[in-house]
């Protein structure tokens, strides 16, 4: 009896000290996942704050006179009638007109405020809509990054510290003034490729770049990657062999990407011989890059097939591989693509292995296919923060929302994919 | 007799009663198996006859599963397992290596320990079997192999208006009925069950007991099972395996009642086990 009372207290002598000892576990925990979540938080501040501004573009009121003799048009209707047409010149007289400006210098201090993309824009509205010519018409022309960069400090009321000169500061506060400044949604942004102006910069060149390269990937490295890791877990045999070969794929996995770029440099470009910065090229750096995470999260989701489900199949006399193909596979399924899901998102955002097949060249043209020089989504975040423009800044943090924003959609497929297929057994 | 005493003479001794029948549907003649260099089962002969309910018994590790397991060559999924002797079905050897084990376990079905339908509806779990080796040409014929299965498993009532439901959705029992009605499906000689009631309550094996009394009469039946009433309820012949020998085969009656060996009479008093 008096044991078992000294036992009893014992234990009870103990008890707070675990509680206590529990708590302060759970404590960890908690701080742990604060600390995570706190830098998400400064993380995703800092790039919103900045990349908001990227999506919104400073433009300018002017009534442009769009005379035909003035322009260099003598008949509409000619092929290339407006692509020597002179929209730049018409855009200078109109903004002289507006600010009363004769003098030399003090014209090429004005024609810096307008970016040099606005007479494209214009030519092509006057070219969808001829009848706008020979007459004078109020557009909204888009202004120099300079000008967006002092108007969206306005804006905020933070610090400018631009390269305007005080003269171009007066002119612009004049239109400011009487209302003829404006952000508007930054449509360039999202439909055009690179540029060397910021505000001409846009987004889509690298999207559809990285769209391919990670097309590329996925066609190749799932169905190498689930063959691979079907023949590794149902028919290789256990031996040394085999055993090699599943350290070496670890090992792969845990390569440094650069590694990969190299090794894509040396046999696809100077052994194969393809063009430098396609995305082809990307694609298949990318896929020897992912096939080792695909292979290992493929194996595994075969190895959690429960074995009574082959059995009974091999036991009702299927085959081999009409038991993999009917059981195993589509059992295995969501695990596969859950792995081959966060693959991609990881090739998605993969840069180095691409600096080194040369998708990190400044492309303007959006790419039309695979075999188009392109580069991909980090790489030009990559670009864009190496720029010495200032307005570059926030297309840098726009273009990181971007990528982020795809990363999101990506693993909430995976998410979706898993729940929608996944069966119970 | 301790069981170190009984060991040396289940080594030491040959199968009594008898283990031949005349007209076998099966017969396993020397049989021997080893996992790795580890011997698991020891000269096994053993005749299973035509329509016959054969239980095999014993204690676990005996080797009375792996050597069910040899019979329709389930082993070969096992890399380190090596089966030595001579196993017929019939006129025809089942390790011969020309032979397909595809039509071998079209014939030789198998019945396991735990209940394993597939993830899919029912009606899918008992076609998958026809369809696989193109038994029936027409969807109707087909649903009626499945309709004939699942009465002849006795499942039919409970499950016909919801065929489309989950098979996993179902009940223990009625789970392990839909894996008999799936053997039978691809009408198979004869039956393999691999304790097919272990994971079952008292309802559920007494059905599975009725139907295996049932399925006798169109089919043989090789069944290993932990529960020596369960044997001796269904059995027709019994077979008593220690430590990877066979020790006694005799009509199931005879075992239970006046066994010729004193391992079996020490097992079924339930001395050891």
């Amino acid at each position: 009896m008096t044991s078992a009372e000294s036992t009893i207290e014992k234990v009870n002598k103990n008890l707070a000290r675990r509680y206590r000892a529990e708590q302060r576990f759970r404590l960890y925990g908690i701080l742990s996942v604060l600390f995570g979540l706190s830098c998400l938080v400064v993380l995703f501040t800092d790039i919103i704050g900045k990349g908001y501004k990227g999506f919104v573009s400073t433009e300018i009121y002017l009534t442009v006179d769009l005379s035909s003799d003035d322009l260099g048009i003598s008949d509409p209707e000619v092929e290339n009638a407006f692509m020597q047409a002179d929209f730049e010149g018409a855009i200078k007289r109109a903004l002289y007109a507006r600010l009363d400006v004769t003098d030399r210098r003090a014209k090429r201090a004005l024609n810096a405020l307008i970016s040099s993309g606005a007479s494209y824009a214009l030519r092509d509205q006057v070219k969808r809509q001829p009848e706008l010519l020979d007459s004078s018409h109020g557009f909204w022309l888009l202004a120099d990054d300079d000008v967006d960069t002092w108007y969206k400090s306005v804006d905020s009321k933070s610090p400018f510290t631009g390269r305007l000169s005080d003269e171009q500061l007066t002119w612009l506060q004049t239109l400011d003034f009487s209302g003829e400044l404006r952000t508007a949604l930054n449509t360039t942004f999202f439909t055009s490729g690179d540029s060397r102006e910021p505000e001409m910069a846009g987004i889509m060149g690298a999207a559809l770049g990285s769209f391919f390269t990670v097309l590329v990937t996925l066609l190749l490295s799932f169905p190498i990657g689930v063959a691979a890791a079907v023949y590794l877990e149902e028919y290789a045999p256990k031996n040394r062999w085999t055993d090699l070969i599943e350290v070496n794929i670890n090992n792969l996995a845990a390569v440094p990407s650069i590694i990969f770029g190299l090794l894509g440099l040396a046999i696809f470009i100077n052994f194969f011989e393809m063009p430098r910065s396609i995305p082809l090229v990307g694609g298949l750096v990318l896929t020897l890059m992912t096939l080792p995470t695909i292979i290992i999260s493929s194996r595994a989701a075969i190895k959690a097939v429960p074995p009574s489900i082959r059995e009974a199949a091999l036991g009702l006399g299927a085959s081999k591989m009409q038991m993999v193909m009917h059981h195993v596979l589509p059992l295995a399924m969501p695990g596969m693509l859950t792995g081959a899901i966060i693959g991609m998102a990881q090739a998605l955002g993969e840069t180095a292995p691409l600096l080194m097949i040369g998708m990190v060249a400044f492309v303007v043209d959006l790419p039309g296919g695979v075999m188009d020089a392109a580069t991909a989504l980090p790489v030009q975040i990559f670009l864009w923060a190496d720029s010495p423009e200032r307005a570059f800044v926030e297309k840098t943090s726009a273009a990181i929302m971007v990528l982020l924003g795809f990363l999101f959609l990506m693993n909430a497929l995976a998410v979706w994919l898993r729940r929608r297929l996944e069966r119970r057994w | 007799m301790n069981i170190s005493e009984h060991t040396a003479q289940a080594h030491a001794d040959k199968t009594v009663g008898e283990p031949l029948v005349k007209n076998a549907k099966m017969s396993m003649r020397g049989v021997n198996v080893f996992y790795a260099d580890k011997q698991a089962i020891y000269g096994v002969d053993l005749d299973i006859g035509r329509n016959e309910v054969i239980a095999m018994i014993g204690p676990s590790g005996c080797g009375k599963s792996t050597f069910l397991r040899c019979l329709n060559r389930m082993n070969d999924t096992i890399d380190i397992c090596r089966v030595e002797g001579k196993l017929m079905l019939e006129n025809q050897d089942i390790y011969d290596p020309s032979l397909d084990v595809v039509p071998l376990r079209a014939r030789v079905g198998m019945v396991f320990q735990k209940p394993n339908p597939f993830p899919k509806s029912i009606y899918d779990n008992v076609a998958y079997g026809p369809r696989i080796h193109g038994l029936a040409s027409r969807r109707t014929e087909l649903d009626e192999i499945v309709e004939t299965s699942l009465r002849k498993a006795g499942l039919w009532d409970e499950v016909k208006d919801r065929l489309h439901g989950p098979g996993t959705g179902l009940s223990g029992g009625q789970q392990q009925r839909l894996c008999i009605a799936r053997t039978i499906a691809v009408s198979p000689e004869v039956i393999l069950m691999d304790e097919p009631c272990s994971a079952l309550d008292p309802i559920a094996t007494a059905k599975i007991e009725e139907l295996i009394a049932e399925l006798s009469e169109n089919y043989t039946i090789a069944i290993v099972t932990h529960s020596m009433q369960q044997a001796a309820r269904v059995s027709h012949r019994t077979a008593y395996f220690h430590l990877g020998k066979l020790i006694e085969v005799n009509d199931t009656e005879k075992v239970f009642t006046n066994p010729d060996h004193d391992l079996t009479e020490a097992y079924i008093t339930g001395r050891f086990g």
